[in-house]
């Protein structure tokens, strides 16, 4: 890295806050980010146990609006967009396919009204999603495609005492939200649009505010008790809690069900979409790679790139590894061939050159919510 | 700031060094664990195995990264701490102490001369 291209690093709102209270930052798709405040492992004991605060306004956020945002919508995304309450209220995890069903992106859309929506794009692709995304809009004379990314912020602030953390400060009782639901909310004297999203397999809420309004909202969680937490944290919670990341277990060379995202893929919708085609071919198709976790048998710790064998044979990757905090053990995300996918299967691990014992184990390796 | 004891000798590849005769008490500075973060696995060598000096004499992780360690000095191994095996925290709380990783019988007591001084180590991390 250059100091050209340091220099050009995007900050969010908070990056302030973050340096002041000894975020450890360092560039991550585009961004100064916190990778750590106190260490990971705090980070991630708070989260599973009390409340959590992360940063997460390097994401994308685009504003669709207009009479045919739905139908685009529907026509850009994998799962059904019609499954959300035409009054708005609700988010769905979904997908940006390519015409042969490789993953372009990972999103979340959310939608707060019958013709207005927001949707989360990851960071790494945000340039690219945004030019996918205008370059179908032409047949669509109703239509507004705005990026708000740097005039608003995200904040998620996850688990098990998040909601509690929430709803107090809330003039909203933030307790009925369900799960995926969104509601604006104010809290502290903040306006926010609150979803119970999240990406750390414990409930929470992730909210939207304008991009000036970040700090007072940030301080007023870190004041009640929430630990200020970086990507680190961040990136072994979703592991536990067995949610891709995009890069890692999925791309464009990955269809959805080769990285277990078949559920998000509505082969049933009745309108057209990008990939349908492909994509419907693809899930009756015989698989031959699956996406396990894999568990350690003693105490190395698998890392991503590493190989996974079966006897003397290469039959996989791990995509994504790190040491669970909550097993106590090395765990990862694998690719392998699909005869060795069945749970319970041994498998080794090449830990620079030296093969470590694994076996194949159910998803998540954690979750509480 | 980080601790940098004088009275050790140090590696750019942050190991310390204490020579006591003709052996070398190795690990890893503070400077190293607090760049590391929390320390959840080490992997160090067999007693009796021989060094050369910037061998890889095993590895030390956190949640998120491996980092390799690297034999500041030629020698055989005559001991290991075993008693990191399950208490990697030790690294991160007394690095210059209980943190110690293996014991060196010195191939040649004068190679520790070219060591870093611990001036020299400070100026490395720019501190």
């Amino acid at each position: 890295m250059t100091q050209e291209d340091s220099a050009a690093l995007g900050r969010t709102p908070l990056y302030d806050s973050h340096v002041q209270a000894g975020g450890r930052m360092v560039p991550f798709a585009g961004w100064e980010m916190p990778v750590q405040y106190t260490g990971v492992l705090p980070e991630v004991r708070a989260v599973r146990e009390s409340v959590g605060l992360f940063d997460v306004s390097h994401m994308g956020r685009v504003r669709v609006r207009g009479a045919d945002a739905f139908a685009y919508l529907q026509f850009l995304t994998v799962n059904d967009v019609s499954r959300l309450p035409d009054a708005g209220g609700a988010a769905q995890y979904s997908l940006l396919c390519l015409e042969a069903g490789g993953i372009i992106d990972d999103i979340i859309v959310y939608r707060l009204a019958e013709d207005e929506f927001i949707v989360v794009l990851n960071a790494s692709n945000r340039e690219k999603d945004l030019a996918w995304m205008r370059g179908h809009a032409a047949r669509y004379s109703h239509l507004i495609i705005e990026d708000e990314t740097e005039q608003t912020a995200l904040i998620a602030v996850q688990g098990p005492k998040a909601i509690e953390m929430v709803d107090a400060l809330s003039d909203r009782d933030v307790t009925m939200l369900p799960r995926f639901g969104l509601d604006e909310t104010v809290v502290g004297d903040v306006q926010t649009l609150a979803a119970r999203t999240g990406y750390t397999g414990e409930d929470g809420v992730e909210l939207f505010c304008r991009a000036d309004r970040a700090r007072a909202l940030w301080h007023e969680l870190v004041d009640k008790g929430a630990q200020p937490c970086g990507l680190g944290a961040r990136d072994t919670l979703r592991l536990e809690a067995a949610l891709p990341l995009y890069g890692h277990e999925m791309d464009e060379h990955t269809h959805p069900y080769e990285a277990r995202l078949g559920w998000v893929v509505r082969t049933d919708k009745r309108d057209p979409f990008l990939g349908k085609a492909a994509l419907k071919e693809l899930k009756e198709a015989p698989r031959s790679k699956v996406l396990v976790g894999i568990e350690m048998e003693g105490r190395g710790i698998p890392r991503e790139g590493y190989s996974v064998l079966a006897g003397d044979e290469v039959v996989g990757r791990v995509t994504s590894g790190t040491f669970s905090p909550m097993r106590g053990k090395g765990v990862a995300l694998a690719r392998v061939a699909a005869a060795q996918g069945a749970k319970g299967t041994t498998l080794d691990v090449e830990i620079r050159g030296q093969r470590h014992a694994a076996r194949v184990v159910a998803l998540p390796f954690y979750k509480n919510v | 700031m980080s601790n940098v004891p004088s009275e050790y000798r140090y590696t750019k590849s942050h190991e310390w060094v204490k020579i006591e005769g003709d052996t070398a008490l190795i690990g890893i500075t503070d400077h190293a664990q607090e760049e590391l973060g929390d320390v959840v696995y080490v992997e160090l060598p067999e007693v009796g195995r021989v060094l050369a000096t910037d061998d890889v004499f095993g590895n030390v992780e956190s949640v998120k990264a491996v980092s390799e360690l690297y034999a500041p000095v030629a020698g055989e191994v005559v001991e290991v701490n075993e008693s990191l095996n399950n208490n990697e925290a030790t690294i991160n709380e007394d690095p210059y102490g209980n943190g110690w990783m293996i014991k060196l019988r010195l191939k040649d007591v004068a190679e520790a001369e070219a060591l870093l001084t611990a001036d020299a180590y400070k100026a490395e991390i720019g501190e």
